[in-house]
């Protein structure tokens, strides 16, 4: 395999970003903009469609490796994809072109500009999950606050400069420990390959101020109770298509570093920090819930919703079960499905009313009935109906957190009712009721591009519950031999 | 003779200022052709040193006063190509005010000859010339459009507290004189007994000295007001081309001379680093003009500068000579920008006067926003990576304090580059400015935005030009 996939990934976006930067951005010319940025990202995802017949699931070695000079006798340009990542890598190139064709509704202007942010975005976040360097993971993992900061800043609401800078300022706050981190790792191991890392390990003294090193910047990311305050912001500020992206892909960047990077380099400081992020995730379970109970605002009840599934995800990392992790990687692809178009829906009527409170809908399943189906799927698969993605993900979870804590389990299997409850009261407020607001009756009902979104995820959500198989044979080797590693490594105090 | 050949560069630089002199004072209206001299003189200096120096071993001249290795070929390179710039892109600039006359490409001549003695010296005397000789034509240049009160004003304050620094200076090195019997840096290495604490005063005393120069907290209280008052094309000059030279000294007199001494000054190193990095992030917060906003950010920047300094090893060194590079080159392109501000013979510098920016003129605001973004060391810019070689220098000794709190202020320092993009991206448009900028300053513009994009794709380069320093 001499074709280098990975490079081509991680480029391709932008090399269409350059591309639309040079088209000429006139009313018309946006039209053309758009399919350039469409077609560059379908292909990009057609690519890793093609990537991941090629994988091959037998084995936990990193696949498709490709290894350069870049400073030289510093750092090597490494990227390579295993069980863990390639599942992120095809998320991320499905959902960015659903997000393009969804800018047709929400962005009315610097249409081109948007774009080009986008497409940079996804080169980014591609990038970040298949890097095995630990410097190049940083340089994009970083490089993503960029075109985040600019979509919110200049496409969002009326709050958007706050929530653009919390943010910028959060999450360049967390990341930089992570930073000095790396460069201890680099003295004293004399590299930053990820490979030799895992090899090597990493000396037992430090391992604990690196953890937590990394952990601040996942912690962020995640986000964690209690630094998860800049996200209800940024969601509700961010453009519909924004908002997908930071739910669907972003959070899942500190997901995959957990297990990536946590998990697989300092494993005696994740057993010792075990604790830590179980209260935190618990704390996050239960408390955002409630949080999410009482919002009057959509997309802020779906930004809580989705800090408690982050807390489910890092609850399944940390049980170092093979079922938690494999649930914990289930429960993010699920959670990038669903949340994606769940902030589609609040999209959808909100640029129908320009609305987004819960109180002024109510009632509108009688004017707009193909939406309600569809938001009704959505909201179960978000509450884990079985036979929704969103299911299996919950129940591998706590089926791992079961074998390792049973009061833990307890208290995060409450907090699955809580999310059933505040997910139905949102969807019967504002579905079902009495029509009270006579506005509503102008709404129409979902348009083409809008339909054919959902759809694209409401297939894999179901399909997804109903056979979770494929994502599970792509995982399971290489989840077992982390935790063998894991295991053996900790036996060996190392 | 071989001699003179290695010092070719400073006399061909002292007679051209002299013949350029004589030139301007005899021919009428020659300011336009002063300035094209001084360009071709500048180039030529620097491709005689290019040529006569680079290669060569290190060598000492004139009763070991004068020093010529790798580190000075490649510092005096490096402030002549920024002095060219400097000169090319600001003469719109001086016309608009009414003051492209021929002083002021004389001055800088002969600022950057005093630099260049400052860059070679191996002993205080010559150092203390070189110094005095670069600051009297700054205090000039500060002054330059001296219609203007502000400007005036900036002069006068610099030349003040200037002149106080340069006593200290002296001070200090009549003290290290006393204890040592030398001015020169190889003898006073050899006299040096580390249990002379007057020794430790006198390196403190030099140390401040240097620091004003370099405008590293505490000693900056001058940077703000003569960077703001001073003409704009000067404070570009003042932001770069001093700091090379003054770095330079810095390496130089505490690595050759005071090598042993290494836990007395390495507090003080970090200390001026660490306030520096805080105070110039903290303190820009506030500003309301695009002048003293950059002078509180050139602060924060001479801190990780020096915070390679500090780290007492050749990486440091060499982080630190590239944190200088890669920050002028960001300063190029800002200031290009400021000088693109320009609406009927108006140059404009509030904050505020960027509003909308990225409406009006796209391309400009997007280089601002690359500039500001790898001003603020977010990857993959070119910023990132200064900063990154810093704190791999640092923290390889084990110096985590200094490497937490700087990257901290870091965090700190995002804000307010953050709120510039704010105001160009999310804001409200204004009128729009001029768009007939000279050639080069179009050209710095672009070159020094692609630069700082693409710096990623090929990083070895510029390490591999400074892994020849070496100084330990």
């Amino acid at each position: 395999m001499n074709f280098p996939i990975l490079s081509s990934l991680i480029l391709l976006p932008s090399i269409g970003a350059l591309f639309l930067f040079f088209t000429k951005s006139d009313k018309k010319n946006n039209f053309t903009g758009k399919y350039v940025a469409l077609f560059t990202s379908a292909v990009n995802f057609f690519l890793s469609i093609y990537l991941w017949i090629l994988f091959d699931p037998t084995t936990s070695e990193f696949q498709f490796v490709e290894e350069r000079i870049w400073i030289k006798d510093l750092i090597n340009y490494k990227v390579g994809v295993d069980g863990i990542s390639i599942l992120f890598i095809l998320l991320t190139t499905f959902i960015t072109p659903l997000c393009i064709v969804s800018v047709n509704n929400s962005i009315k202007e610097r249409l081109s500009e948007f774009l080009i942010a986008v497409l940079i975005m996804e080169s980014f976040m591609i990038g970040v999950f298949c890097s095995l360097d630990l410097v190049i993971f940083y340089l994009f993992f970083e490089a993503g606050l960029i075109p985040m900061f600019l979509i919110i800043g200049i496409w969002g609401g009326a709050r958007r400069v706050y929530s653009a800078f919390k943010f910028f300022l959060y999450t360049l706050l967390g990341s930089v420990l992570m930073l000095v981190a790396i460069i201890t790792i680099y003295w004293l191991n004399g590299t930053t390959d990820v490979v030799e890392l895992y090899n090597s390990g990493i000396d037992i003294k430090y391992q604990n101020l690196l953890w937590l090193a990394f952990f601040s910047s996942f912690a962020v990311k995640t986000p964690m109770w209690p630094v998860h305050t800049w996200l209800p912001d940024a969601h509700v500020e961010a453009p519909t298509a924004g908002s997908v992206l930071l739910a669907a892909i972003l959070l899942k960047m500190a997901g995959y570093g957990f297990i990536r990077f946590s998990l697989g380099l300092f494993p005696a400081a994740s057993e010792i920090f075990t604790p830590l992020i179980y209260t935190l995730s618990v704390i996050a379970i239960i408390f955002t819930s409630f949080i999410a109970l009482m919002q009057e605002d959509m997309k802020k009840l779906i930004a809580y919703s989705s800090v408690a599934h982050m807390g489910y995800v890092t609850l399944g990392i940390f049980t170092i079960q093979q079922q938690g992790i494999e649930g914990s990687i289930i429960q993010m692809i699920s959670h990038g499905l669903v949340s994606a178009a769940l902030f589609l829906c609040v999209g959808v009527v909100y640029d129908r009313m320009h609305s987004r409170l819960i109180n002024t809908y109510g009632g509108i399943v009688s004017i707009i009935p193909k939406y309600s189906i569809l938001f009704m799927l959505f909201t179960l698969a978000a509450l884990g109906l079985p036979g929704t993605s969103g299911f299996v993900g919950e129940f591998l979870i706590l089926m791992g957190a079961f074998k390792d804590n049973f009061l833990v389990a307890v208290i995060a299997s409450l907090g699955v009712i809580i999310g059933a409850a505040y997910m139905l009261w949102l969807y019967k407020r504002v579905v079902f009721g009495k029509l009270i607001n006579t506005d509503l009756k102008q709404m129409f009902d979902l348009n083409r591009s809008e339909l054919f979104i959902l759809s694209c995820l409401a297939v894999p959500t179901l399909f997804f519950g109903f056979y979770p198989d494929p994502l599970i044979n792509t995982i399971e080797v290489s989840i077992s031999d982390l935790i063998d590693q894991y295991n053996f490594k900790l036996a060996s105090k190392t | 003779m071989e001699n003179l050949q290695l010092v070719l560069p400073e006399i061909f630089l002292s007679l051209s200022i002299m013949f350029l002199l004589i030139l301007g004072v005899f021919k009428k209206n020659s300011s336009r052709l002063v300035q094209s001299l001084s360009l071709a003189v500048l180039i030529v200096t620097a491709v005689i040193t290019f040529n006569e120096t680079i290669g060569i071993n290190e060598t000492k001249l004139f009763n070991n006063s004068i020093i010529i290795d790798y580190l000075s070929s490649l510092m005096k390179i490096i402030t002549l190509l920024a002095a060219f710039l400097v000169l090319i892109i600001s003469s719109n600039y001086l016309k608009t005010f009414q003051i492209f006359k021929i002083e002021y490409p004389i001055l800088i001549l002969s600022s950057v000859l005093g630099m260049m003695v400052m860059i070679n010296s191996n002993d205080l005397i010559v150092f203390y010339m070189g110094l005095e000789l670069q600051s009297l034509a700054l205090y000039v240049l500060a002054t330059f459009n001296r219609d203007e009160i502000k400007s005036s004003e900036a002069g006068l304050k610099y030349f003040v507290l200037s002149a106080l620094s340069s006593g200290l200076l002296l001070y200090g090195c009549s003290l290290i004189y006393g204890f040592t019997g030398s001015t020169n840096f190889d003898v006073i290495a050899d006299q040096l007994n580390s249990n002379e604490y007057a020794l430790t005063f006198g390196i403190v005393f030099i140390l401040v000295g240097l620091a004003f120069k370099i405008s590293a907290v505490p000693f900056h209280m001058w940077a703000p007001d003569v960077y703001e008052g001073s003409p704009t094309s000067v404070t570009l000059f003042f932001t770069m081309v001093p700091k090379i030279a003054a770095l330079t000294v810095f390496i130089r007199f505490l690595y050759v001379p005071f090598l042993n001494l290494i836990d007395q000054w390495q507090m003080i190193l970090i200390f001026l680093s660490i306030a520096s990095m805080l105070f110039g992030a903290i303190a820009a917060i506030g500003q309301t003009n695009l002048k003293r906003l950059v002078a509180y950010s050139s602060i924060g920047h001479v801190g990780y500068a020096l915070a390679g300094v500090a780290a007492g090893t050749n990486d440091g060194i060499q982080s630190s000579v590239i944190y200088i590079t890669i920050y002028i080159l960001m300063n190029l392109g800002l200031f290009s920008c400021l000088l693109m501000l320009k609406r009927d013979n108006n140059y404009y510098e509030k904050i505020d006067d960027l509003s909308g920016l990225s409406k009006n003129h796209p391309m400009l605001a997007l280089s601002l926003l690359i500039i500001l973004f790898s001003l603020a060391g977010i990857p993959p810019l070119a910023g990132f990576f200064a900063k990154f070689y810093v704190f791999k220098a640092v923290i390889e000794q084990s110096m985590y304090f200094l490497a937490i709190v700087g990257l901290l202020s870091t965090v700190v320092a995002a804000f307010y580059y953050l709120r510039l993009i704010k105001i160009m991206y999310f804001d409200e448009q204004k009128e729009k400015y001029d768009t007939d900028h000279g050639f080069w300053l179009k050209f710095s513009l672009t070159a020094s935005t692609l630069l700082i994009l693409i710096y990623f794709i090929f990083p070895s380069q510029l390490i591999e030009v400074v892994s020849r320093i070496n100084i330990i």
